[in-house]
């Protein structure tokens, strides 16, 4: 089972490779380096600060944009390209096919987030021409921002089952800026009365609440996340992500691929 | 050459002279309306309706409205332009999507406070944002400093830049001067000597060259300010005494006994104007002088005046 989960997985990061995903980097390393010059001639004494919140900035944005566009295609495209039939001939199961597709996904793009990192902190020694302990805590938000990416990759998987890649697009996407928003809606849940309260405190604990994994703009301030922070984020990214996988998984295992 | 070749060849030299052409028309177009690329507009004001949109990423939006902070105020201030209409509000957004940008409040305190063209004249809107500031970051002492600063330069309110200063001295390591400070404004102590020890302190306890340099032209300006004084009140003894104005600047010394001849910081000495007003040589060299420039001086404009 792992191996046949591990070969669809390798499969699919092999696939993004080809489809040139990772160019994405030239372009974080263009706007990093680019950034890393320029603000100092334009600003005043935030040449470090705009250098964590762009790079980390631009490896959210572009993962997340990454992993929804890839994301959707993943079931979709191996049922137009009729490659899903061969490898459900075979002695693949439905869900190791979903839980395969996953983890290709997610390791495309732990790889891309590693590269990044290398790019953030070669820009942020480039302004400071040191580093301090603080700048570890770059890591916590890396770290923080892969939680984010299996959430929506395992998103992009569940819309990627049932519906078509444009309308899992907009789905995946409306669900990234209403997880931004996440802690209003329970905000505004906690203002509500009677019924209304009940679906709004619902929806707020339905969509994934992307603000709790948003540290860039503290860290960039050199101020600590708890460790308690971490873990009960690293817990909710994945029971999120499971249960986005489940979802995922039990629609396509009753999907009519005929 | 084959037929692919010559497609390539033309295509590349349509490519180059389009983008040649596209950009000299642009270029053209730009100056038929010079403050196109620079207009003075918010499309957004709300700092809350920004933070929303920013996704979350309010610490890389709060570094962009800095920028454009800075710049918009280098802009104006480059051209002596009397307003500042869009700085205060563009700090508000920049603090609001990143409190603890603690740089926007010491810089926007300073472009805020002053009369023009050395800033805004809004001291009203400084001390907001520094209130806001000290309320977000109230460990930081800096920003009582900076606070007090405003109180004492700007608006000459002794009791308040007593008790900012005083408050700053509570904050764990906050520099022993605040307490000094606040016993000062408390006395009223001399206007010079304080205004010194103020713009000292601020040269001792930055690393910022630009604040530095600031700091360095004000202490330079109040020698001349408290040269001129003094120059003019013997000016006045003279004229007194003998019921006329002296000759020169050589007679003044030689009646009032002052030491040497009086020059200012950069060597030059003060000259003495027939109506017996001192002056400085080069008044551009101190900006920030309020006394010995000639009637109705204004800085220079380098290029055109702005509104």
């Amino acid at each position: 089972m792992r191996a046949r989960i591990a070969h669809i997985a390798s499969n699919t990061f092999r696939e993004a490779v080809r489809d040139r995903v990772l160019y994405n980097l030239i372009a974080f390393a263009l706007l990093l380096s680019g950034a890393a010059i320029l603000v100092g001639q334009i600003s005043i004494e935030i040449e470090k600060l705009v250098v964590i919140n762009l790079g980390l900035t631009a490896v959210s944005l572009f993962g997340v944009v990454i992993a929804i566009f890839i994301g959707i295609g993943l079931v979709s495209k191996e049922i137009e390209k009729r490659t899903l039939y061969t490898v459900l001939s075979r002695p693949v199961r439905r869900w190791e096919f979903i839980v395969g597709k996953f983890f290709g996904l997610a390791g495309t793009l732990v790889v891309n987030t590693f590269f990044m990192a290398i790019g953030v902190f070669a820009a942020l020694f480039y302004v400071s021409h040191k580093f301090v302990r603080a700048d570890a805590l770059i890591l916590v938000a890396l770290y923080f921002i892969i939680l984010e990416f299996l959430i929506i990759c395992s998103l992009a998987l569940l819309f990627s089952s049932f519906s078509s890649p444009l309308l899992s697009a907009v789905f995946a996407f409306s669900l990234f800026v209403i997880g931004s928003f996440a802690e209003d809606l329970r905000n505004f849940a906690g203002l509500a009365h009677g019924v209304s309260r009940w679906l709004a405190t619902g929806a707020a604990y339905l969509v994934p609440n992307f603000s709790a994994f948003n540290v860039i703009t503290s860290i960039a301030h050199g101020q600590p996340v708890g460790g308690e922070l971490i873990l009960q984020n690293t817990l909710y990214a994945l029971f999120y992500a499971t249960m986005a996988l489940s979802g995922a998984v039990l629609i396509f295992e009753r999907r009519d691929l005929k | 050459m084959n037929q692919r070749r010559k497609t390539t060849l033309v295509a590349s030299a349509c490519l180059i002279l389009s983008l040649a052409a596209s950009s000299f028309v642009l270029h053209r177009v730009d100056q038929l309306r010079p403050q196109a690329t620079l207009d003075e507009v918010l499309f957004l004001s709300s700092p809350k309706v920004i933070k929303r949109a920013s996704l979350g990423y309010d610490g890389l939006m709060a570094c962009i409205y800095w920028t454009r902070a800075v710049q918009y105020f280098g802009y104006r201030h480059h051209y002596y332009a009397a307003s500042y209409n869009l700085l205060a509000p563009l700090l508000e957004i920049t603090t609001h999507l990143d409190p603890h940008l603690v740089v926007a409040y010491e810089f926007g305190s300073s472009f805020l406070a002053p009369q023009p063209p050395h800033g805004a004249g809004q001291p009203d809107r400084a001390i907001e944002l520094m209130e806001y500031g000290i309320q977000n970051n109230p460990d930081n002492w800096r920003l009582y400093y900076d606070l007090g600063f405003v109180y004492y330069m700007e608006l000459r309110d002794y009791k308040k830049a007593a008790e900012t200063f005083e408050r700053g001295s509570h904050v764990p390591n906050a520099h022993p001067f605040l307490k000094i400070l606040a016993a000062q404004m408390a006395q009223h102590a001399g206007e010079y000597e304080t205004a010194r020890m103020l713009w000292s302190a601020t040269y001792q306890t930055t690393q910022d060259e630009q604040i530095k340099q600031n700091a360095v032209e004000h202490l330079r300006a109040l020698r001349v300010d408290e040269d001129v004084q003094h120059l003019q009140e013997a000016v006045t003894r003279f004229g007194e005494r003998t019921g006329r104005l002296p000759a020169s600047v050589a007679e003044l010394v030689a009646a009032e006994g002052l030491a040497g001849t009086p020059a200012d910081p950069d060597g030059h000495p003060y000259k003495l104007t027939p109506e017996g007003r001192v002056e400085v040589r080069v008044p551009d060299d101190f900006p920030f002088a309020t006394k010995g420039l000639p009637p109705g001086y204004k800085p220079s404009p380098k290029f055109h005046a702005m509104p």
